[in-house]
């Protein structure tokens, strides 16, 4: 009676939020599903249907295939980036911050005190042609006197970078603190000098901050739209651009739909084999 | 020290080590020792004493302030800590959570390339009877299990000298007295220079053959277990080693030469002899000091079983009975009050009721003279 009890407890707790998901994901979901099999014939005036177009993947994928293939390099970058950054960082908050670990903590979070649109506007203006950054670059010969930095994938990939930095740090910095470290000084102790005791203690001991931290930099970085939008040039286009474009301005709402299950699908499969490979399913 | 060998040559050797920390506390204050080759010395004091500090500072994981260490005739003080000849049992173990138990013992040998580093660890694992938990992971051992893997990640490494820092410290008591006898046969069948880090003065007499009592930065003495505890040089060795009644006292006179030496001290108004080796204040006044088990107490007008003269008119104010023996309290005339610690041998036939007048005697060659400028409490332990 009991365990029942308990157990009913237990559904009674994830109930709001599987109500939630119900209403505003797998409705949605399967409205996508719908969207994406639709015959491309179908328009506002005669309707849409559900044909079962399962051309409609082909289609996508093999005019914009590319863009797909640069949003997965521009997030991979990025990710990478954010990882070698983040990772500096993590560790210095983590053991060498000393009194200043809540201070520098929360400068990490206050960004998001400013809307992601506005921040990424003012990398507009530090990157700007006549901007000091350019200008600094340009006297030390790096760009040559017409070269730029706005349009180009720089740009887009250092905003994506910046953007998705503290998704990174805060999954690193949990993995890193709780770490004793004692265990440090016990690899010291059995012969380990300063990089072994990196590589084979401090690494694999981070390894679910690295795994969760790319995981939240490289997803959403993947299907982000405003970087490129705002940063970049038509040659620059993201995926998330491209469906953005057909869902509101050219209504071709299959096309639209099988691009987007399609990056779904592609990134799934990419975190369930990184997952798997990195050792760490206890995240999933 | 004088039991073990010295001489064999890699000796750890500590010369005026000091540490004092950058927010300006001395841990350790000019430190002098010397732990023969193949020994088992403890250091022993309560917490904030500097023992583990010291500890640290042979381990390379401190960087001492001044002095210096060897091992032999290499001198090790700046040395980093991955190329000393020591290893540690760290206090909580700090075993590689995600390293299985056989990688985590191979760790230090792989770490020097040793070649047959598998067949080593087999051994080891044989040594601390934890064969078949190789393949498992730190968390999936018991606290006992996971001391031992502590103690076979660190002497697989064979080092000249070991350190153990409260290796004991997280086990419960049974589980503790077990690993102390299991801790000395591994000591004896490896025959490393064992420093054990401890406060528990049980822990530290039972294991060592050395003792160094250590207290606020400094070795207040060292010694045999045995010297330690009968011969304390100072209230605080005399309190925390055991307990202590310290009744002040007055030298009258000296008696005697050579060994029968002794001392005589007037102890409110009774004159009690003390060896002169167990003397250890140059003043007028001290510390007489006596361990509870050698104060012997017998109801008045019974004969009691000492030499010399006894102490009237005490009273028991209090008996605890602990099965294997009785604590009494008991007010001396000029109203101290000090304690007994009497085997139940069956001889009495009963316990002395609360409220008995009785005498109070010790044989003499127990009693110790301590300065009187000495804290009286010093060291003692609440319990």
């Amino acid at each position: 009676m009991i365990a029942t009890a308990r157990k009913r407890t237990g559904y009674l707790l994830i109930l709001p939020a599987a109500v939630w998901l119900a209403i505003f994901f797998v409705v949605p979901f399967y409205s996508l599903l719908a969207t994406s099999l639709f015959d491309p014939e179908g328009s506002v005036l005669t309707g849409y249907d559900v044909t079962w177009h399962f051309a409609n993947y082909w289609d996508a994928l093999s005019e914009y295939g590319t863009v797909m293939l640069r949003s997965l390099w521009y997030a991979a970058i990025a990710t990478f980036f954010c990882l070698i950054l983040g990772y500096l960082l993590s560790y210095a908050i983590a053991f060498k911050a000393g009194r200043w670990k809540t201070v520098m903590l929360v400068l990490v979070i206050a960004p998001f005190f400013t809307s992601f649109l506005i921040r990424t506007l003012a990398w507009k203006m530090i990157l700007a042609d006549d901007g000091f950054v350019v200008n600094a670059l340009q006297a030390v010969h790096f760009l040559g006197d017409d070269g730029r930095l706005l349009a180009t994938p720089v740009a887009v990939v250092a905003g994506l970078t910046y953007n998705f930095l503290p998704f990174m740090i805060l999954p690193l910095y949990t993995s890193l603190e709780k770490m004793d470290p004692k265990l440090n000084e016990a690899a010291a102790d059995l012969y380990a000098n300063p990089f072994t005791r990196f590589w084979k203690v401090t690494w694999p001991l981070s390894l679910p901050g690295v795994v969760g931290g790319t995981l939240l930099t490289f997803i959403p970085a993947a299907g982000d739209y405003i970087n490129a939008e705002l940063l970049g040039s038509p040659n620059e286009r993201m995926v998330g651009n491209v469906i953005q474009s057909l869902f509101t301005t050219q209504g071709n709402y299959a096309l639209a739909g099988a691009l987007s299950v399609s990056l779904m699908v592609i990134i799934v499969t990419m975190v369930l084999v990184y997952v798997r490979r990195a050792g760490t399913e206890e995240l999933l | 020290m004088s039991q073990v060998s010295s001489g064999t040559g890699r000796d750890l050797r500590l010369v005026g080590l000091h540490k004092t920390y950058p927010n300006g506390f001395t841990a350790v204050h000019d430190l002098d020792l010397v732990v023969p080759q193949g020994s088992f010395f403890a250091l022993l004091g309560p917490s904030g004493c500097g023992k583990t500090t010291t500890l640290r500072m042979v381990a390379g994981l401190e960087t001492p302030t001044a002095g210096t260490i060897s091992i032999g005739e290499s001198e090790i003080t700046a040395t980093k800590p991955y190329n000393r000849p020591v290893n540690t049992v760290f206090q909580n173990y700090a075993l590689f959570p995600h390293l299985s138990i056989a990688e985590n013992v191979e760790f230090g040998l792989k770490r020097r390339k040793v070649y047959d580093s598998g067949k080593q660890v087999k051994e080891i694992l044989a040594l601390t009877e934890l064969e078949e938990q190789a393949n498992k992971r730190p968390g999936q051992l018991s606290g006992g299990q996971q001391q031992r893997v502590a103690l076979a990640r660190a002497i697989v490494n064979r080092p000249e000298v070991l350190l153990l820092d409260e290796p004991l410290g997280a086990l419960d008591l049974k589980l503790r007295r077990a690993m102390q006898v299991e801790l000395k046969r591994i000591q004896e069948e490896v025959g490393i220079t064992f420093v054990h880090v401890t406060h528990d003065q049980e822990e530290a007499m039972s294991m060592a053959d050395t003792v160094a009592v250590m207290n606020q930065g400094v070795i207040e003495q060292l010694g045999s277990p045995y010297d330690l505890y009968t011969n304390p040089h100072t209230t605080f060795v005399a309190n925390f080693l055991g307990r202590s009644n310290l009744i002040k006292g007055t030298v009258v006179g000296r008696e005697g030469t050579g060994d029968d030496a002794v001392v005589k001290v007037d102890m409110h108004g009774t004159i009690a002899s003390i060896k002169a080796s167990k003397v250890h204040t140059d003043s007028k006044d001290g510390w007489l000091g006596i361990r509870p088990e050698k104060v012997l107490i017998q109801p008045e007008g019974t004969a009691i079983d000492a030499p010399g003269s006894s102490i009237p008119g005490c009273v028991v104010t209090d008996a605890s009975y602990l099965g294997v023996s009785t604590d009494y309290t008991v007010r001396m005339p000029w109203g101290q009050e000090i304690i007994c610690f009497e085997q139940n041998t069956g001889r009495r036939g009963g316990l002395i009721p609360v409220g008995t007048k009785v005498d109070v005697s010790w044989r003499p060659e127990f009693a110790f003279l301590l300065d009187a400028s000495q804290d009286a409490g010093a060291g003692r332990q609440e319990d």
